[in-house]
């Protein structure tokens, strides 16, 4: 099988591959270079098993879901599976078969395929397709072999453990398999066919050399392209199919045979003589493949005939035959292609497509997808013995929970095919994406689990997913809604936290909203003393203070260190040793409450001045054009009614202020005391200053008539304006000075359209210069082009000065120097390209509007306390650092997350556990000096198992992002991306080796809390800041990189993957259960909703039903949808009614509104919209999940090895 | 002839010129033999309700550097239609235009009485007026209320036609946009930061940068007008404007296109923006900058006036304009600072000065002196309004109006009628109604071979022309034969020094004249050019045959008035005891040239009449202000003395010699003496030092008054004796520029101070007794009596070694 795929691949290779293989793959080689060549063999393999299936429907999916099943008989038990499996099922034979194939397939894809076949997988597909079946043809003469000798299977499942993702799918594809019949029925014709044909045959070979046999068969097969495709996959294959094989024996043979018609087929002898070292056998084969030779021999199409018909033959499945005997006629290649292509055109898309496609060949493309999927959950449902085997395999304690057999329906089918029937299908299901774990799955199944309060009181307990809605008990330790960890179970050693790999970080939200039937944190008063403290590490009050002495001491739970309690804070203990007073004090039984700060904790040691506002609005001629500057002031007159207050009921104390610009600025003087605004221009941008005081911070109460009056002249005022060049830097010195001015901290509110190439500090130039992504230059544009941003940034945070930036570019302005600012100032930025008025401004406007009325503290100080034993040592967010320890934020908004790693510097004991105290000292909204402290404890280890039973995939990934996002500052794009796959499989090995059930290697083992780490990651490697599409700008790769940089678990999980909803039905009080976001999940009769976080679309299906169509958008016609429509109309219906009330609530989750795109399906605004199927292979290179488990797995493997 | 008083005032009243000497000594050595030189008061401007000017141009000699003005010394060949230059010889002929003339046909200019002659420029552009206000909002409210009344007040008094502009600073540098119809708006300029004059008009937008020649941004000439509109100009408003402006400017019209819209921001005629300005003044606040206890509000006026310089250099140079600083204290800050913001750190004193301690003296002087000669170069004048208790700076800031001819004003508050009368003055109008102001003058000086000019001094700058008439020996400033007076009054007086070059060995033909000719060009007030000529001509005398005839024409009041402009000017430089031994020496070489006495005998000295009163001047400018910094800040030293070298003839001896008038039953009111032996118990004392104006009740009429005799009926002439000097001091205030500080005070009153300083200290706690029962008060001082200053000076003359 192997051979013959590689061939497949080497046909490519040789001459196709070139072609194909650097047009198709070029991308990807360039995208994923070293490290992905291997994988994308893989991939391509995968696609290619995948593929096989689709085009070959029966051939191509033979060894797809051959391979998968060999994973899966892997996971549960290669040999005994196999076995067991391949008697079970009624095809045996075919399961068989499969499995071979899987051997084969895996065989590829672990060998030399990867680089090969990836290449050509997609490419090549057809003329994969086409080699696969011929292989196919030869693998149905192996098969027999295999049949003869269960080890067979084993070795094919040992070939297949490298696939074992793959295992998952092609579990699934074997239920599809059999249903399909007609699709699948080429391959399990051809098995069949195969099988009995090759049997004897085949088995000879087998039974010679095996292994070797195939190989040989496959040079000989393809002659001139095996040779080169073949040595690689040889040479990769070799070492862990032979091991495999060599257990296997039997099966090689079979494949061998099957590879012995393909040699014979081209000059393959060459090839293939390489591959003879490798396996004695194929000497053997050779007899065999004289056999096929003999039918090939004549020339390629008579072979290919003669396999496919020997084998075809045998098969019950004609369709099979009969396209391979279309396919035939024309060559090798060609024969194959003519049956690969139908499936090609399908192909393409994706493997999943190409599953689909399958069936359409056989019978109807649709026809067949449905089948194959709906029989995984069947034998899911099978698999239920066989879940726990899987589970132990991905995650031991997981495995056995119930959602496994629903989120791994390949896993399931594991099951099944532990029994005998399993194997034939799950090798075929193989291919099926529905057996690699499914996000949605473990989403869901978290939901259902999560039906009880959380309560904090447990130290170690690892809160619900991010996705779910639950409720919250502070018991002691903060809320996961303030900190989420991404262990909760951290090593006692460094060496163990070393050797895992796990990054151990905490994701702090310290402002974070909590729901409104969660209680926000108290507010304590400590007197004039102040917060009560750690006399040593200044650790403040808090439930992890242990009493002694009767209350006369307490001793810190960070250092030890004994303190005195002050008198008025004495308190007698119980007999439990707790203080009388424990629930009475929320420092002692919360794990997060707030301070009151004493004077001593303010700057200069004065009572801070209630915060101002400062608007400053860019008046160029872009601005005005846009209908920005019209907009804004427009809005600002409704906003200031809402500027964010300490009391709901009194009137906000925030003071605002105005500022237009251009190239000079103009600053209003708007005292109430004034019948018209005074508009004052400073044109000395080079040294900026702030032209009054009194008057222009003002109370919004006092002078709304002013203000309001300015507000409406300022759009007339600049109305023809010429201008069109800005200052940027200026712009943010007077904002800085106003508050200097007026000893205050505050935000400004920065509305820019443009780069800033007026002459004045601060200048940039345009040097957004595409031919520098993918070099080791492409770091240095993310960097700011001057230092002058960041000497600005630090004398905002010093007087606590935050800056929000709005942008409204029509081209480049240096996302990466003009965010500067915001993001050291703990800032935000939004970006509006090609603003326009009217599609855009509900965006903006909503975008304002919370930003104005988030709750919001100012000039903070952030410090993260940790118990002894480790520490935290690096800070990701938007902030500003002056010294390795104190997080200092301008500014501190409801939504702004800090990731924190810690690493150890001591031993840590699982008694104590592992301490963190995180204290944000800020000035409230009212001016007030406030201190936030969140507590969290977390357990110790000193069984890695342990680590890997508690941790959290979505902060893990948040921390990964974070890491790479500041990473590619630093080191080339490419760089990053090895690191993360790195580390990633590094995590995952160390969990295979020391936490998993001994099983075959080959078989990958993903730890339950971490079996969505691959796709996770996967979706972070494609993200555009890591690996831009062609048409992504470098500013939006900028404006990216410093979003996700004050992101929290739940914006970095949707934005990484979006979340994608059917739409067909609705039910009022719940949402629809999410489908994997992947084409091949789209139907084109349905209508599906896709959200990032920052984006909202509505993709129409082509077929979609009237009915539907017409209760959202009003109109039954698919052609008479307005796609530029970005909000739906208002529809009397229930559904429209639900739809709507989902899509606010989508944007009321969220920190930054979205937009409503509208996609129709083929339609170009597609693209943008397949960019965010993250599962799928994408545009510019990033791979399909199902490729990238393959890579990863081979990754493991390598470092297991 | 008449006597010399009534040639001398003859002279003045038809020339507004006064020689030190009326004949002059034929040669150089004999000159300076007679102490004070041959020098004049001229007047440029002075009033002559009698002339009205003619429609037409001078007639100028053809002799490239000469150009002197036809005039009535002129010979003239009538038949020959030519005339022979009386400075350089030169004949020329008459031009076309004075084809008709004949010996009775003659024109004005040529006819004895017309020596003084004004022009009217017919050609060229006339400018408007320019007023911009610069105005302090570091103010209190009080002040700063009263401020904007008077000039929301002085735009009513303006030209309708006037330009005006308006600055304020405080803490920052305010530009105000007059044409905007939205909002006001203005510019702001940092209080810190010395900005060049392009920097200033870059950020005023008064220059477009895409003239430059920047390729990617080039709004073309005609886009002017849209890019006013844009910010926010009212295109007809602009278009009016544009025509008129063409009316004043000389610029080709589609340059003019895009300096009017941008001119047009800060400056536009009063006519149009009163409205507007009356609301932008009204609304104008206190400097909104919180001012720290212990600390001096921070006040940029060295910016505030840079950047009005700025403006009008960008915008109108060369054209009159007034800059109008109002200020109600010391610059802290920036570039002209005078005094830090730290209130425990006083304002530098003489004594500070002179012990070298006075920190920011030097830059600031020096900062601006620079701005008020770019300022003179454009002519344009910048007049000071100093309301504050405190020194406001004058020292440093003295040249901006010393230099480009503005006026000082010095009070107490904005809110006082003193700055109010003062401020409202400034726009009196003649017997034409036209504006009692010129600008832009530039004032030529010729002279016959003999003579040459050292040097002039008063409010003006040297244009640097040297020519023929100018002697190397300075005086004043010299070295050029052509000043710059920026702004000129009626009244504007200015000294000019002349040299005899005649060498003693050539003697000057008997009967021979020697001839001086002033031309004076400057921008009227009804914005016409007009060119005025004073020729007149003296006669040279032999210095050892005629000294008795030199010595009559010595004009004693004009040559104490010269001689103290020498002085003071010598004492802005130089150590006081220097200027006072110089003075001295002058004093005492002239009474050794002129008096009569034997030799080492005091007793026998005499003066002839036209000598008499000198040493009297002499003595009184001695203890002057002028020359006396004790008891006076800086600011009043530099305030005093920019008054007395630009005052007339009559205001400087007043200066120099206040005037004391006597009330009593006695007697009709009387002129006494300046002296301690008039101050008596039953009078009524009305001093009149220019500066101040007192009124003195005697120790009995204080009490009369106080007992409140002049209430009662039967009393009616105390009441009426009380009433006189009123009357005289209202006249007095009435009239006088600036208003006179008015002191109303008796005997034993704390002001009475005012009086005692200036008279003659007679009678002092010194020799009071030995006086015996002499009438009249002590004055507690140990200064020097005027008999004790003759008694040294006779015998210092007498003596040989002097």
């Amino acid at each position: 099988m192997n051979v013959n795929q590689h061939t497949p691949m080497a046909s490519p290779y040789g001459q196709p591959q070139p072609g194909y293989g650097q047009p198709a793959f070029a991308p990807l080689d360039t995208g994923y270079p070293p490290p992905y060549a291997p994988y994308n063999g893989p991939v391509s393999t995968y696609q290619t098993g995948e593929q096989p299936p689709q085009g070959y429907s029966s051939f191509t999916t033979f060894p797809s879901k051959a391979v998968p099943a060999n994973p899966i008989s892997e996971l549960s038990c290669p040999l005994d599976l196999g076995h067991g499996r391949a008697p079970p099922t009624s095809g045996p034979p075919a399961p068989q078969a499969y499995n071979q194939y899987g051997g084969r397939h895996q065989s590829d894809v672990q060998n030399g395929p990867p680089p090969m076949t990836q290449a050509p997988a997609r490419p090549v597909v057809s003329q994969s397709y086409n080699q696969e079946r011929v292989n196919l043809s030869g693998p149905p003469s192996s098969y027999p072999q295999h049949y003869g000798s269960p080890p067979a299977m084993s070795h094919v499942t040992s070939q297949m453990s490298g696939m074992q993702i793959n295992s998952g799918l092609p579990n699934t594809a074997g239920p599809g398999y059999a249903p399909p019949h007609s699709s699948k029925p080429p391959v399990s014709n051809s098995f069949s066919a195969a099988p009995p044909a090759t049997y004897t045959q085949a088995l000879p070979p087998a039974l010679s050399a095996p292994t070797q046999a195939p190989p040989t068969a496959s040079q000989q097969y393809y002659g001139g392209p095996p040779p080169s495709s073949q040595p690689p996959f040889n040479s990769s294959l070799p070492p862990t199919s032979q091991q495999p094989f060599t257990s296997p024996a039997p099966p090689p043979p079979s494949n061998q045979p099957s590879f012995a018609p393909p040699p014979s087929y081209s000059g393959p002898p060459p090839a293939q003589a390489p591959s003879p070292s490798m396996s004695q056998p194929q000497q053997s084969f050779h007899p065999t493949q004289p056999a096929f030779s003999s039918a090939p021999p004549g020339s390629f199409p008579p072979r290919a005939p003669p396999p496919t018909s020997s084998q075809y033959p045998p098969p019950p499945t004609s369709t099979p035959s009969g396209q391979y005997p279309g396919p035939l006629p024309p060559q090798q290649q060609p024969p194959f292609s003519s049956g690969p292509f139908p499936p090609r055109p399908q192909m393409p898309p994706t493997s999943m497509c190409q599953s689909n496609h399958l069936p359409p060949e056989p019978q109807g493309p649709l026809g067949p997808p449905g089948p194959l999927q709906q029989m995984p959950p069947p034998q899911h449902v099978m698999p239920g013995g066989y879940a726990p085997q899987q589970n132990g395999a991905f995650g031991q304690v997981r495995g056995p929970q119930p959602g496994f057999a629903g989120p791994y329906p390949a896993q399931p089918n594991y099951g099944a095919m532990g029994p005998a029937p399993g194997p034939a299908p799950s090798t075929q299901k193989r291919l099926d994406p529905d057996a690699i774990p499914s996000p949605i799955q473990v989403i869901e199944d978290d939901k259902a689990k999560s039906t009880e309060p959380f309560s904090t009181g447990v130290r170690g307990q690892a809160p619900p997913l991010v996705t779910t809605d639950f409720h919250v008990k502070d018991q002691g330790n903060a809320s996961p809604r303030f900190i989420r960890c991404t262990a909760y179970n951290i090593p006692c050693t460094a060496d163990m936290a070393k050797q895992s790999q796990v990054p151990l970080a905490a994701v702090i939200k310290p402002l974070a909203t909590l729901p409104a039937d969660e209680t926000p944190p108290y507010l304590v008063d400590h007197g004039e003393g102040g917060p009560i403290r750690c006399n040593r590490c200044k650790a403040y009050m808090c439930p992890y203070m242990q009493f002694i002495e009767g209350g006369r001491r307490f001793q810190c739970g960070f250092c030890s260190c004994v303190t005195e309690v002050p008198p008025h804070y004495f308190q007698h203990l119980d007999h439990t040793g707790k203080r009388v007073d424990f629930y009475d004090r929320p420092e002692l039984s919360l794990g997060s409450y707030e301070f009151l700060a004493t004077v001593d904790y303010c700057k200069n040691n004065k009572i801070p001045q209630p915060p101002a506002f400062i608007f400053l609005i860019d008046v160029s001629y872009n601005a005005v054009k846009s209908g920005m500057v019209g907009i804004v002031c427009q809005e600002l007159k409704a906003l200031l009614d809402r500027m964010p207050r300490e009391n709901p009921d009194l009137d906000s104390t925030v003071r605002v202020g105005f500022v237009t610009y251009n190239k000079v600025l103009h600053f209003y003087n708007v005292k109430s005391s004034l019948a018209q605004p005074q508009m004052l221009v400073v044109s000395d941008v080079s040294e900026m200053f702030v032209p009054l005081l009194d008057g222009f911070l003002v109370n919004v109460g006092e002078s709304r008539q002013v203000i309001e009056s300015l507000l409406d002249h300022i759009p007339e005022m600049f109305a023809n304006t010429r201008e069109t060049e800005t200052v940027f830097g200026p712009v943010i010195q007077a904002g800085l000075e106003a508050l200097k001015a007026a000893d205050c901290a505050g935000k400004l509110f920065v509305f820019h359209t443009s780069l800033p190439i007026a002459e004045a500090p601060g200048k940039l130039k345009n040097r957004e210069d595409k031919k520098l992504i993918g070099t080791d230059k492409e770091k240095s544009l993310f960097q700011p082009q001057v230092s002058f941003y960041n000497t600005l940034a630090k004398e905002c945070v010093a007087q606590g000065c935050c800056v929000d930036l709005f942008l409204f570019p029509n081209q480049y302005v240096d996302v990466a120097t003009l965010a500067v600012v915001p993001v050291s100032t703990g800032g935000s930025v939004y970006k509006y390209t090609y603003f326009q008025a009217q599609s855009d401004q509900e965006r903006f406007l909503n975008d304002l509007r919370r930003d104005v009325q988030k709750p919001i503290g100012f000039d903070a100080v952030m410090r993260v306390r940790t118990s002894t034993g480790i520490r935290a040592t690096d800070f990701f967010g938007s902030f500003f650092m002056s010294n390795t320890t104190d997080v200092e934020l301008a500014g501190l908004d409801c939504d702004k997350a800090v990731t924190v790693e810690f690493k150890h510097d001591d031993k840590l004991s699982e008694e104590t556990g592992a301490l963190v105290q995180c204290a944000v000292l800020y000035t409230s909204c009212g001016g007030q000096r406030r201190l936030r402290v969140h507590n969290m404890a977390v357990n110790c280890c000193s069984q890695l198992s342990d680590l890997y039973r508690n941790c959290e995939t979505d902060t893990i990934i948040n921390f990964l992002s974070k890491y790479a996002f500041r990473g590619i500052l630093n080191n080339p794009t490419k760089a990053v991306r090895d690191t993360l796959v790195n580390q990633c499989a590094q995590i995952l090995a160390c969990y295979r080796k020391n936490c998993a059930s001994p099983s075959s290697a080959g078989q990958l083992i993903l730890p339950e809390c971490m079996k969505l780490l691959p796709v996770y990651l996967n979706c972070v490697l494609k993200s555009d800041v890591l690996l831009p599409a062609a048409d992504v700008s470098l500013d939006d790769r900028a404006y990216l990189r410093q979003l996700i940089s004050g992101m929290d678990v739940s914006e970095t999980h949707v934005f990484f993957y979006p979340r994608l909803l059917p739409l067909m039905k609705l039910e009022s009080g719940s949402l629809p259960v999410a489908v994997r976001a992947s084409e091949e999940r789209l139907s084109k009769g349905g209508v599906y909703l896709l959200e990032t976080g920052l984006h909202l679309f509505l993709w129409v299906g082509a077929n979609a039903q009237q009915e539907l169509l017409l209760n959202i958008f009003g109109t039954s016609s698919f052609g008479q949808i307005d796609t530029t429509m970005t909000s739906l109309p208002v529809l009397d219906n229930p559904f429209s009614q639900r739809l709507r009330d989902m899509i606010d609530s989508f944007r009321a989750q969220r920190s930054r509104y979205m937009k409503l795109m509208l996609v129709k399906q083929e339609d170009r605004s597609e693209l943008i919209f397949r960019h965010f199927l993250m599962e799928d292979k994408n545009a510019s290179g990033g791979a399909s999940y199902v490729d990238f488990l393959c890579h990863m797995h081979k990754e493991i493997r390598q470092l297991l090895s | 002839m008449a006597t010399y008083q009534e040639f001398i005032q003859q002279n003045e009243d038809r020339d507004g010129v006064r020689f030190s000497w009326n004949l002059w000594p034929s040669s150089r050595l004999e000159a300076t033999r007679l102490v004070v030189p041959v020098s004049c008061l001229f007047t440029p401007l002075k009033e002559r309700p009698d002339l009205p000017p003619v429609q037409y141009e001078p007639v100028m000699c053809s002799r490239a550097n000469c150009k002197a003005v036809l005039n009535p010394l002129c010979q003239v060949d009538f038949r020959a239609k030519i005339w022979a230059c009386n400075f350089c010889f030169q004949r020329n002929p008459f031009p076309p235009s004075y084809a008709g003339i004949s010996e009775v046909n003659q024109p004005a200019e040529l006819m004895p009485q017309f020596s003084t002659i004004e022009y009217i420029v017919q050609r060229g552009p006339s400018a408007p007026l320019i007023f911009l206000y610069v105005v302090d909002t570091c103010l209190e409210e009080e002040d700063l209320q009263a401020l904007k009344e008077s000039l929301q007040m002085s735009l009513s008094l303006l030209p309708p036609n006037a330009f005006v502009g308006l600055i304020t600073f405080g803490r920052m540098v305010q530009v105000h946009e007059l044409s905007c119809e939205l909002i006001s708006k203005s510019y702001v300029f940092r209080g810190t930061k010395d900005l060049t004059s392009k920097q200033i008009q870059e950020m005023l937008g008064l220059t477009k940068p895409s003239v430059a020649g920047q390729p990617g941004h080039p709004p073309a000439p005609q886009d002017a007008a849209a890019s006013c509109r844009y910010e926010g100009v009212a295109t007809p408003h602009l278009l009016l404007s544009l025509s008129e402006l063409k009316l004043f400017l000389k610029v080709p019209l589609f340059k003019m296109a895009i300096v009017s819209s941008l001119i047009f921001r800060f400056l536009q005629p009063v006519h149009k923006v009163d409205m507007n300005l009356t609301d932008l003044l009204g609304e104008l606040q206190r400097d909104p900058w919180p001012v720290p206890q212990g600390k001096r509000p921070l006040r940029s006026t060295g910016v505030a006036l840079s950047v009005a310089v700025g403006l009008l250099e960008g915008t109108f140079p060369n054209t009159g304009a007034r800059v109008m600083l109002f200020i109600g204290g010391p610059p802290t800050q920036g570039p002209g600072m005078v005094v830090g913001d730290e209130l425990k750190t006083p304002i530098r004193s003489w004594h500070d000065i002179q012990k070298d301690n006075a920190r920011h003296l030097k830059k600031a002087t020096k900062y601006y002196e620079a701005l008020a000669n770019r300022s003179a170069v454009n002519g344009h004048s910048i007049d000071i309004y100093a309301c504050a208790l405190d020194q406001t700076g004058l020292l440093e800031m003295k040249c901006l109006s010393n230099l480009t001819g503005g006026h000082i004003v010095m009070g107490d508050s904005f809110n006082t009628s003193l700055f109010k009368q003062t401020f409202q003055r400034v726009f009196n109008k003649d017997y034409n109604g036209d504006f009692r102001m010129a600008f832009g003058g530039i004032m030529e000086v010729k002279t016959s071979r003999e003579l040459k000019v050292c040097g002039a001094i008063g409010p003006c700058v040297s244009l640097n022309s040297k020519g023929s008439c100018v002697s190397e020996n300075e005086m004043g400033v010299g070295g050029t034969s052509q000043w710059k007076v920026c702004s000129l009054s009626p009244s504007t007086t200015l000294g000019i020094y002349f040299e005899v070059v005649n060498q003693h060995n050539a003697p000057i033909p008997q009967g021979g004249r020697g001839a001086v000719q002033f031309v004076t060009q400057y921008q009227h007030s009804n914005t016409q050019r007009r060119i005025r000529v004073t020729t007149i001509a003296r006669n040279w005398a032999d210095a050892q045959s005629q000294i008795q005839h030199i010595e009559s024409s010595f004009d004693q009041e004009a040559a104490a008035v010269l001689m103290a402009r020498l002085g003071v000017f010598r004492a802005e430089s130089e150590e006081g005891p220097d200027v006072l031994r110089w003075l001295d020496r002058q004093l005492i070489r002239l009474c050794q040239k002129f008096g009569q006495f034997n030799k080492d005998d005091p007793t026998s000295f005499k003066l002839s009449e036209s000598l008499s009163l000198y040493p009297q001047f002499m003595f009184h400018l001695r203890r002057s202000p002028f020359l006396q910094v004790f008891n006076n800040s800086p600011d009043e030293s530099s305030y005093y003395r920019h008054h007395f070298v630009r005052q007339d003839l009559t205001q400087s001896l007043i200066m120099i010699q206040p005037i004391l008038y006597s009330y009593s039953f006695h007697g009709p009111p009387e002129p006494v003496l300046l002296d301690s032996s008039s101050i008596l118990p039953d009078r009524i004392l009305l001093m009149d030092t220019f500066f101040q104006l007192v009124i003195y009740h005697g120790e009995t009429i204080a009490q009369w008054r106080k007992a409140g005799y002049q209430e009662m009926a039967e009393y009616e002439n105390f009441k009426q004796l009380l009433q006189a000097p009123l009357d005289d001091a209202q006249e007095i205030l009435q009239t006088r520029f600036p208003m006179p500080r008015y002191v109303d005070t008796e005997h034993g009153g704390s002001q009475a101070r005012f009086l005692l300083s200036k008279v003659n200290p007679s009678q002092t706690h010194n020799n009071l007794y030995a006086w015996g029962q002499e009438t009249g008060a002590p004055i507690l001082t140990d200064d020097v009596s005027l008999q004790v200053f003759m008694d040294h000076l006779k015998k210092l003359a007498v003596t040989s070694s002097a």
